[in-house]
């Protein structure tokens, strides 16, 4: 019988009307590492905030050592239990040392010469982990390559001081290491569970997943759809049970199936900016779908279609925002002022904006896009999500680009609202636009002409219209091991 | 009329013309009526120096926060300074000394753009920094000399109409102006969207680099412009001409309703600002008040308009 490390209980989060976590039971158990796969929006990344605190579930219990948590959890809580996270985004501070970072965790590291036990710490567990990894406490981080800063931040994550060490998770923690220091952390990983500890270890890599698993648990939608023994698991058996069976065959009756193989070339791209590797090519009317894991190159490579980097580009282009706060809406002004700004060339008569052909270009689009306001000089902070994002297509389609760039556009928009854009993107498709849409949703490749699967920045698989499936994205999303 | 009132309330430069409008009915409360006009048209002659300033610092502070030209005092007196030595109070050399004090402000003005965006310095420090290479210029090239303007020149920046200077009129004019740019035109539209969001400005496909280098050299062109203005009004260039200039340039963007944190500009604010601290030094000095009270008076003062006309955006 061996001891629990964490419990989960039927623990949900909602966002709005997202269900991230729809019940998880989970029981990870001491000296044992867990491999935890599941594509975008399978709600791994809910899950080890819930873990470490940073998002508190809705529904369910939390059991830290077989007792059940009923005071509050939050991040100092759960790192008092002795929880560590390594985070995909690197989480140390740029302008701080590597000792300096290490005391961030640890504040029983004070007075006279903390400096010094905190280098000592660090350093003895980069030496235990990273034998010859050449990275001096004293480091600025800012100035370590992001490989040595990812090990940094490992080893912090492993550094035992006053609170116990129980539970680790690490989010695709090989992504920025070399073949030989992904090899050494997993040896260390086998180490450290020896002596008790648990991990969570989370990877596109699924070779790495197979062997340094005890025990696979797959998720999906927000739930645990399969758990075995490692050795239960083979790198089919996982990429099957990450998709589902309905999805497949619905996907090829809604495709469109077009006629563009003929049609000049508008844009073609190298994503990875080197000339080797495949390259993306889009012709005129085509939808072409990005996918793969978040994070692994598809908006890096829309910015560099957009700013024509090592990308020819033989057409006037638009950007639609995922990131509506960051990317998108300007927030002083007017919907009527958010949708026109890409326009105003068109009517713009010896150097002055004619304000009645504004006016009449946002009213069209109001109509059109049926964005949702008695007045388009309301401001736009007055829309709904979907309905700002809604003005934001309305800005890119009544411009004068025929390539639309969309960089996962609907992220946290309604169904409805999706529905409507999906069928003026077939319309405008259908009249000799193209579009270059990165989505993490697998619905959404259904509209596709063609889909580059990416992974590591690169592409790893292209599929045209009739052979796009779930099992085949996750399988050229997932890679057998570090290439 | 109800709603064209509601709006008008809503104004965020109605705040600075209030403002100066109490602080000139107190000064002629003060004298028993006696001087209110002159007091307007001396405040309209000084004022409209620091909104020629201040229209440039506008546009510079509207592209969004850290945003800001300190160069412009420097950028007057070389341009002062170039024009009076170049004209050397001849009629003949009026237009080749406005051209050669022009060029000398625009090349500060590229000048300033190299620094903040090829060597990615603050502009805050990049201006800064340049001020003291500009002024070191006007000084090596004016050596101390004191030339008058041409009698022109010195008409044209000192004459006025039933108590209206000619200038004030002109910078209205450029005031007018200035406001369909921002409102109408691309450029205008750019600037006020650079200083939203950069990012989301560039993603729209506006040209935000070229729009940038484009509003330093304005600020700068209105620097010079200020420059050769004021040595006619002041009857020559003076080494410190520009030193009242770098922080009232700032002040009266902030306190006629331009957004610090840009996005948001104002252009008549500037106008019922400059008048409005004019006014106040103006009667600070008939109430007999010593240099030091003044001072703390006008810190006071600045921080009291700012608060309430500020209130609209604490909503936000």
């Amino acid at each position: 019988m061996t001891l629990e490390a964490i419990r989960l209980d039927g623990v949900e989060k909602s966002f709005g009307a997202v269900r991230a976590l729809a019940g998880v039971d989970l029981v990870v158990s001491a000296g044992e590492c867990l491999g935890l796969v599941g594509h975008n929006g399978a709600g791994k990344s809910t899950l080890m905030h819930v873990l470490t605190g940073t998002l508190s579930p809705d529904k369910g219990s939390l059991a830290v050592g077989g007792v059940t948590v009923s005071g509050e959890w939050s991040a100092a809580a759960s790192q008092r239990a002795g929880i560590r996270c390594v985070f995909q985004e690197l989480s140390l501070c740029p302008n701080l040392s590597v000792a300096e970072n290490a005391r961030i965790m640890h504040s029983p590291l004070r007075g006279f010469g903390w400096k010094k036990r905190a280098s000592d710490l660090i350093r003895a567990k980069l030496d235990e982990i990273f034998p010859g990894h050449g990275i001096d406490p004293d480091d600025e981080i800012a100035d370590l390559p992001i490989g040595k800063r990812q090990m940094a931040e490992i080893a912090r994550a492993f550094t035992v001081m006053s609170d116990p060490l129980r539970l680790v998770i690490l989010d695709e923690p090989t992504s920025s290491l070399d073949a030989v220091t992904a090899e050494q952390l997993l040896a260390y990983i086998g180490k450290e569970t020896a002596k008790g500890t648990a991990v969570i270890l989370i990877s596109h890599l699924l070779g790495e997943i197979l062997s340094a698993s005890n025990r696979i648990v797959v998720m999906k939608d927000g739930k645990s759809v399969a758990e075995r023994p490692a050795d239960g698991f083979d790198r089919m058996s996982l990429v099957a049970a990450m998709g589902s069976e309905g999805h497949g065959s619905s996907s090829h009756s809604t495709s469109i199936v077009s006629s563009t193989g003929t049609s000049p070339v508008l844009v073609k791209a190298h994503p990875d900016a080197s000339k080797t590797g495949p390259e993306l090519v889009v012709r005129k009317g085509e939808v072409i779908g990005l996918a793969g894991l978040a994070g692994h190159g598809q908006t890096r490579t829309l910015l560099q279609i957009f700013s024509r980097d090592h990308a020819s580009v033989e057409a006037p282009m638009s950007f639609i925002a995922g990131d509506r706060q960051s990317d998108g809406i300007f927030n002083l002004w007017s919907i009527a002022r958010n949708v026109t700004i890409r326009s105003l060339k068109s009517f713009t008569r010896f150097g002055l904006i004619d304000p009645d052909a504004e006016a009449r270009l946002a009213e069209e689009w109001k109509s059109r896009m049926a964005i949702r306001t008695p007045d388009m000089d309301n401001n736009i902070l007055t829309l709904s999500g979907g309905n700002q994002q809604k003005a934001l297509f309305a800005r890119a389609l009544a411009s004068d680009a025929t390539v639309i760039l969309m960089d996962d556009p609907m992220r946290g928009v309604d169904i409805g609202t999706k529905l409507e854009v999906y069928d003026m993107i077939r319309t405008e498709a259908a009249n000799g636009r193209s579009f270059i849409w990165y989505t993490t949703e697998f619905d959404e490749l259904a509209y596709c002409d063609r889909v580059y699967v990416f992974r590591n920045g690169k592409i790893s698989d292209e599929i045209n219209a009739g052979s796009i499936s779930e099992e085949r994205i996750l399988q050229a999303s997932f890679a057998e091991s570090a290439a | 009329m109800k709603p064209a009132l509601k709006r008008l309330g809503h104004q965020p430069w109605l705040g600075s013309f209030i403002a100066a409008t109490v602080v000139w009915l107190m000064t002629i409360a003060f004298t028993g009526g006696q001087g209110g006009g002159e007091i307007l048209t001396s405040a309209l002659s000084f004022g409209t120096f620091t909104v020629i300033v201040g229209l440039g610092q506008m546009m510079v502070i509207t592209t969004g926060p850290g945003n800001v030209d300190l160069s412009i005092p420097a950028t007057m007196t070389l341009s002062g300074v170039i024009a009076m030595k170049i004209m050397n109070t001849d009629e003949a050399l009026l237009l080749i000394g406005i051209l050669a004090a022009l060029s000398a402000s625009l090349v500060v003005g590229v000048a300033n753009y190299i620094l903040i965006r090829l060597l990615r310095i603050p502009p805050i420090i990049a201006t800064l920094s340049s001020s003291f290479l500009i002024l070191s210029t006007a000084i090596s090239y004016g050596r101390g000399i004191r030339i008058k303007p041409p009698p022109s020149l010195a008409e044209f920046a000192t004459v006025r109409y039933a108590g209206v200077p000619v200038v004030a009129v002109a910078v209205v004019a450029l005031s007018f102006l200035l406001a369909i740019v921002l409102k109408r035109t691309i450029y205008g539209r750019t600037v006020l969207a650079i200083g939203q969001n950069e990012r989301a400005a560039w993603l729209a496909g506006l040209n935000v680099k070229s729009v940038r280098f484009a509003t330093y050299l304005l600020s700068a062109l209105f620097a010079g412009i200020c420059g050769i203005l004021q040595s006619g009004f002041s009857g020559g260039a003076a080494l410190n001409m520009g030193d009242d200039f770098l922080l009232s340039s700032i002040a009266v963007v902030v306190i006629g309703g331009t957004s610090v944190a840009g996005g948001k500009a104002n252009v008549p604010g500037i106008w019922g600002a400059a008048l409005f601290m004019y006014l106040l030094v103006t009667m600070l000095n008939i109430f007999g008040a010593s240099p030091g009270v003044r001072l703390i008076l006008t810190g006071v003062m600045i921080i009291a308009v700012i608060t309430m006309a500020g209130g609209e955006k604490a909503s936000r």
